[in-house]
């Protein structure tokens, strides 16, 4: 999606399907507005792009302003897990298992090369997952090796994007999604 | 008739149980996995898991050619990225005997201290933060900022650069390089105080650290704790000192060494650090002298057949590249020594006997990056 878009409502409602009963597209927006702003992310990083997480969240980017704020230890708390770094095939089922401990509703961001398709070790290699999809579904893929802070933004961004448009005539089930 | 069975009642003050810390745990700065044995809330010994982030670094440079490796040695310890690449250019040119300009050895002398601030500003954030401590957070990153932007005007990227080649730089340094740097001495020579106010100061975080986790001189040696945190325990470690590269030997700065060896000294090592680091800038910023920013080198490197080894002082400790060359394009063997690997080695042992709580503290200071470690 443009990032001109991204503000734009007349582009939102297009995308939103049409003929919902009208307490439950009113309902969907107030829960949507507030789920796509106060995304809690899980503290999981592997390697070089969990520094630029940090930098995300830090003084200069600050990534609070956009929702996306408190960092949770546990999995149980968290709505979003930023995979950040190489997933090796011996950390696969620790992923897998991170995952299934959150609770609904979930978002996974693959984040840099290598959470994307395994970066600069896919070639030659024995030990790494070629792409985090492999283990989970991905909502939002933010290339770079590492991906800058403003990167990271952007693809918070888009995934609030997604977010908005969730329904609950149409619910978004994970089951499905691999 | 029900049979009644009456099991063993335990007690928990004294029986030895195990928990797993991490892989996914915030305080082991990655995915690092303790087993730790505990009886009640102390820990009675301790067993590091690795290979969660085994990426087979070793494996796969004995398919790349030399400049291909230079690449894959920034994702090691990724806060000290031009330090290992500086280690592979040096074996490089060891091997080779090739003379780079001086221009070359300058240049790469004060990225790699400014790479060293860089690290410990990081680090510095991240020990506030397993002490419970956010607001280092916030003002150590705030700090790092500022170096991140000179390497971006220089080298185009904000934390993996490969900026060094076997023979050179990738390219020349930005016009306002050492503007740049010299501002930001002046900068970070005043933010430094805060650090001290914010966190060395504080009795809380003293009280936690001091007599806790102890390395002595002999145990440093033995396990090889190498860096800042060998200089705790005072082994005199430094290569910068005892076996200078780069332009080290012309820059007039000190090898501090503690005596104590506790966490709390491992913090203190680690803040006199950037501060010799900004002595060594401070010396070196002004007498870059000019000329090419590479030598020539052949298109294809290949090492002569034999053994090779470097090794450099990187932000933890003691990096060594060992290579043997068969004459080939691709090295037939590539080990790395890293220095995070030694430096876990000697958790268990100084570990055992404190608390829980503190084991974090420990880990905090020992300062280790996991994709070191596993490689």
């Amino acid at each position: 999606m443009k990032e001109a878009d991204f503000r734009d409502n007349e582009t939102l409602d297009l995308f939103k399907q049409s003929g919902g009963n009208i307490l439950l597209t009113t309902i969907d927006a107030v829960i949507d507005w507030g789920r796509s702003n106060s995304i809690w992310p899980l503290t999981f990083a592997t390697s070089c792009c969990g520094i630029e997480m940090m930098a995300a969240g830090a003084s200069r980017h600050d990534f609070a302003r956009f929702g996306i704020e408190v960092y949770r230890a546990s999995p149980r708390q968290a709505d979003v897990i930023v995979v950040a770094g190489t997933i090796v095939n011996k950390m696969a089922p620790v992923l897998k298992r991170l995952y299934d401990q959150m609770s609904d509703p979930k978002y996974v961001i693959a984040m840099g090369a290598c959470a994307v398709s395994g970066g600069p070790f896919y070639y030659n290699s024995y030990h790494v997952v070629r792409g985090v999809d492999h283990v989970i579904p991905v909502d939002v893929y933010v290339p770079g090796c590492p991906p800058r802070p403003e990167a990271l933004l952007y693809g918070v961004m888009q995934l609030q994007r997604k977010i908005k448009l969730e329904s609950m005539a149409n619910p978004r089930k994970t089951e499905n999604l691999k | 008739m029900k049979e009644v069975i009456n099991l063993p009642v335990k007690n928990i003050e004294e029986e030895e149980y195990h928990i797993n810390m991490g892989p996914q745990h915030p305080s082991t700065h990655g995915v690092l996995r303790l087993v730790v044995s505990l009886q009640g809330e102390i820990v009675k010994s301790l067993k590091p898991h690795c290979g969660y982030i085994h990426r087979g670094i070793e494996k796969m440079c004995e398919k790349d050619t030399y400049p291909q490796i230079i690449h894959l040695t920034d994702r090691m310890d990724y806060l000290s990225a031009h330090i290992n690449n500086h280690a592979v250019c040096l074996l490089v040119e060891k091997a080779l005997e090739v003379d780079v300009p001086e221009r070359v050895k300058y240049i790469r002398t004060i990225v790699d201290e400014l790479n060293r601030i860089a690290s410990h500003q990081l680090w510095w954030c991240s020990f506030g933060m397993d002490m419970g401590g956010l607001t280092c957070f916030f003002y150590g990153l705030r700090d790092r900022e500022k170096i991140l932007d000179i390497f971006e005007e220089s080298f185009g990227s904000r934390l993996l650069h490969s900026y060094y080649t076997p023979g050179g730089l990738m390219m020349d340094i930005h016009p306002n390089f050492q503007k740049g740097v010299k501002d930001f001495i002046k900068y970070f020579r005043k933010k430094i105080k805060d650090y001290d106010d914010l966190l060395t100061g504080n009795i809380i975080m003293q009280l936690r650290t001091k007599g806790v986790g102890i390395i002595s001189k002999e145990d440093a040696i033995s396990y090889g704790v190498t860096g800042p945190s060998g200089r705790a325990s005072g082994f005199a470690c430094d290569v910068r000192k005892h076996h200078p590269y780069g332009v080290y030997d012309k820059a007039d700065f000190k090898e501090i060494l503690g005596t104590a060896g506790d966490t709390f000294e491992r913090y203190m090592m680690r803040m006199y650090e950037m501060r010799e680091s900004m002595k060594i800038l401070e010396q070196l910023i002004d007498n870059i002298p000019a000329g090419d920013y590479a030598a020539k080198m052949k298109a294809v490197i290949k090492l002569p057949a034999g053994e090779y080894f470097q090794r450099v002082e990187a932000a933890r400790g003691e990096l060594g590249v060992y290579v043997v060359s068969d004459g080939n394009k691709t090295p037939y063997r590539m080990k790395f020594r890293s220095p995070n690997f030694s430096n876990l080695s000697a958790l268990d042992h100084i570990s055992r006997g404190v608390k829980i709580a503190d084991l974090v503290a420990i880990g905090g200071s020992l300062d280790y990056v996991i994709p070191d470690i596993d490689r």
